[in-house]
Formats: C-alpha cells, sequence, structure tokens
C-alpha cells in the first residue's frame, strides 16, 4: 500500500522525510510539499502516515486487500500513548474503529539505565546470555524451556 | 534614519504619480498571477470536487453559526497567526516574515500615496516591517527551510520555487540598505526596485498565491471534522470515558482506567536526523 500527499493537508514541514526508512518521501521542488519519489519502493510501513503532524499523508490499498474505494487510516498519537485505526470496506457499511496502546509508560522513563547496574563480571561476560535475557526467558529457571520440559506436545493435524 | 521617509528622497527624481503607478503596477500583477496560477494548478477545481466528495461521509449538517465560529476560528489561528504549522520555530519565522511583509508593503503604498505627509510613524514602522521580514526570512532560508533542515541540502541550494523567498529577502535587503545609505537613485534604488518587481511579477512562478488558497483548505478541513466525515479518520477518543473503555479493553488493562499523559516521544525531536 504505498503512500501519497494531500497536497491541501501537507505544510511541508519535513517530518515524513526524515523518518522514511526508504528514504523515498522528499519533498516537490516546486510546491515545496511532500510526495512519495518511488511508490514501489515502499515498504508500507506507515512510519510516514504516523509522523505527519497534519495527517496529510494516505495509503493505496492492494486490490486484493481493500479494493478501490475503502479507506485505512491512522492516527498516533504521542501524548495519549495510543494508536486508533480506521478501516472502512468501499461499500460505506463496514466501518472498523480499533484502539490499541504503543505505550503504558510516559515516552523516555523506561529506558534502561545501563550506567546504574553494576559492572558484568567475568562470568557473565563469558556466559552466552545478553543483558536482561535470563529475566524474559527463564534461563535461570532450569535452563530453555521447551514443549518437552514443560510436559507438552505437538498435537498432530490443524487444531482450532 | 529610522523616522525619515526615503521615498521622499525621490520627490526630485521621480513623480509621485509614476511611484503610484508602480504600485498599482503591482497590485494588478499579484492578481493576475493568483488567478492564472489557480487556472493552472487547478486549486478551485480539485478544493470544490474534494468537498463534494467529503459531504459524502457526512454524518450530521453543519449550522450556519457553526460555519460563522470556524470561519472566526480560522481567521485568528491560521491566518493571522499561522496556527497551521506544528512546528514553533517555523511558525514563528512565518509569523515574522508575514507581519513584516505586511507593514512594509501596507506603509509602502501609504507613504507613496500620501507624498505630504510629515509622519515619522509611518518611515518607522516600514523600517520596523522591512528588519521583521529579513529576520524571519533568513532564518527560514538558512535553518528551517525543509530543504536544508529535512533534506540535507546546503542553504545554496536554489529551486524556481524559492523565488518568492530570495525576491522577498531581496526587496527587504536592498530597501534597508537603500534607506541607511541615504536614499535617492543610486544602485542600491534600482536593485529594490528589480526585487520587488519580481516579487510581485513572479506570482505565477512562486508559491505567493498559496495565501489566498490556505485559509479555504484549513476552513474545509473544520467543516469536515465537525460533520462527523473526519477524512475517514478514526475518532478523537477520550481514554477515560468508561465506554471507551469497555470497547477497547486493552486500554484499561494495560495503562490504567486514567492514563497519564505520555509526553512527545519522536515530536519531542525536531526532523533533523539525515
Amino acid at each position: 500500500m504505498p503512500t501519497f500527499v494531500y497536497m491541501t493537508r501537507c505544510d511541508g514541514c519535513g517530518e515524513c522525510v526524515d523518518i522514511c526508512p526508504s528514504d523515498i518521501m522528499h519533498i516537490d521542488k516546486k510546491l515545496r510539499r511532500a510526495y512519495n519519489i518511488e511508490p514501489n519502493m515502499c515498504w508500507e510501513c506507515y512510519s510516514c502516515v504516523k509522523a505527519c503532524p497534519h495527517q496529510a499523508i494516505d495509503v493505496r490499498g492492494y486490490a486484493d486487500f481493500a479494493p478501490l474505494g475503502h479507506s485505512v487510516r491512522v492516527i498516533r498519537d504521542e501524548e495519549k500513548g495510543t494508536i486508533a485505526w480506521r478501516i472502512k470496506f468501499r461499500n460505506g457499511k463496514k466501518d472498523m474503529e480499533l484502539l490499541a496502546p504503543i505505550t503504558t509508560k510516559p515516552w523516555g522513563s523506561a529506558t534502561p539505565k545501563l550506567a546504574d547496574v553494576p559492572a558484568p563480571s567475568k562470568e557473565m561476560r563469558d556466559s552466552q546470555l545478553l543483558f536482561n535475557e535470563p529475566k524474559y526467558i527463564r534461563m535461570d529457571d532450569g535452563g530453555l524451556h521447551t514443549l518437552q520440559s514443560n510436559g507438552l506436545e505437538i498435537k498432530k493435524g490443524v487444531q482450532y | 534614519m529610522f523616522t525619515s521617509n526615503p521615498f521622499a528622497t525621490l520627490s526630485g527624481v521621480i513623480s509621485p504619480e509614476m511611484m503610484q503607478g508602480y504600485i498599482v503596477l503591482m497590485v494588478l500583477l499579484v492578481m493576475g498571477g493568483t488567478i492564472l496560477d489557480m487556472i493552472h494548478k487547478k486549486s478551485a477545481k480539485y478544493f470544490f470536487e474534494n468537498a463534494k466528495k467529503a459531504q459524502k461521509s457526512a454524518k450530521r449538517e453543519v449550522s450556519g453559526g457553526e460555519k460563522v465560529a470556524m470561519a472566526t476560528s480560522v481567521l485568528v489561528k491560521e491566518v493571522l497567526t499561522s496556527g497551521e504549522f506544528s512546528n514553533p520555530r517555523r511558525r514563528l519565522s512565518h509569523l515574522l516574515t508575514m507581519w513584516g511583509t505586511i507593514l512594509f508593503i501596507v506603509t509602502t503604498a501609504s507613504m507613496i500615496f500620501s507624498p505630504e505627509s510629515t509622519s515619522t510613524l509611518l518611515p518607522q514602522l516600514w523600517h520596523i516591517g522591512a528588519l521583521m521580514l529579513a529576520v524571519g526570512g533568513y532564518w527560514f532560508w538558512f535553518a528551517i527551510r525543509v530543504d536544508v533542515s529535512a533534506e540535507g541540502l546546503p542553504w545554496f541550494r536554489f529551486e524556481r520555487a524559492d523565488l518568492f523567498i530570495l525576491s522577498l529577502l531581496a526587496t527587504a535587503t536592498f530597501a534597508l540598505a537603500w534607506s541607511f545609505t541615504g536614499g535617492g537613485l543610486s544602485v542600491l534604488f534600482a536593485l529594490f526596485i528589480l526585487s520587488s518587481t519580481v516579487l510581485f511579477g513572479g506570482v505565477y512562478w512562486s508559491k505567493f498565491a498559496h495565501m489566498f488558497f490556505k485559509p479555504a483548505a484549513a476552513f474545509q478541513k473544520r467543516v469536515i471534522m465537525a460533520d462527523g466525515g473526519r477524512e475517514n479518520l478514526p475518532p478523537d477518543y477520550d481514554l477515560t470515558d468508561p465506554e471507551v473503555q469497555r470497547k477497547f479493553p486493552d486500554v484499561p488493562m494495560y495503562m490504567g482506567k486514567n492514563p497519564p499523559n505520555m509526553g512527545l516521544c519522536i515530536k519531542a525531536e525536531r526532523a533533523k536526523h539525515y
């Protein structure tokens, strides 16, 4: 779903140019508004759509996902810490709204304070584990957890 | 120097009628350029087609009173205080440039159309206007312009679209230099007239006409947001609303029933990571 820009909404601020990981959002040389210079190379990450302060960037859907006339729009509200989607089907009847948290703590407050953590011992340095790894995969609690170690097994066939 | 009318130094060389004729010609050039630009870009056609399309997804009718309130709000926020810019530096630079230009043009016309006036206020405002324009304009050109701030291009690289800002800056710079060197018929005066002619005569090739189109687009956006269509954007949810929490249980589950303000995240940084 390559992006495109509503020229009347864009104020040429450059947020999309700055954030685009493919470097394909640029400012038009004559109109001084953003545009997608190479839609084929757009990997549809939605970064520019979410970063645009004026919701001036939209996406064109592929026919198999959302035929012409549909709409998939998003607002990433940083201060609220949520992302809201609205997906409207081309028949105009199915109008879905989604809202999900994108952070549970104020931005920047959960950054690991590595300077405050004690320096790793030689044993830790020689270990194959990464920082904080045991905490999440519980390597300190009986090694790597597998289906077998938990007394589980894969059932054959498709399970619903 | 700030209190003397620089155009008075031309009284013996150029007649007031000639200067007035030049002002009228510039006004006609701006009008003609704007109309041609709107015809060429089909801005008005696009605007009305888009408004018609947006009306189809409207959920309610916006009353006349509401429209008047919206128009007032557009006038105060978008037109007078450049509220459409989300970047505060850009907004300040635009305000300086816009109000400086208005002050400069209005006082120029006032001084030329009333050559007998001995008021010291008009020349002071003329100089202040030119200075505001120069400060806001040079700040924009060297640091804020998107080519420099986001595209990473050097400040000296320019395109045809920069005709407007460059001729505007040249007009203010040469006007101030002309006034500070005592006025009269000089090379600086010729450069001042040349740059102002390019500024007003180049409307068709510059973005000068945006000032007529942007307020209409801002008004239309407000109408779309008020009539429920919202350009198909999701609603502006109140996370503390029990109905919203019931509909989207992930929100109270992970964020609590009264989520705090999470701050600005990427908006806290300037778009300057090239």
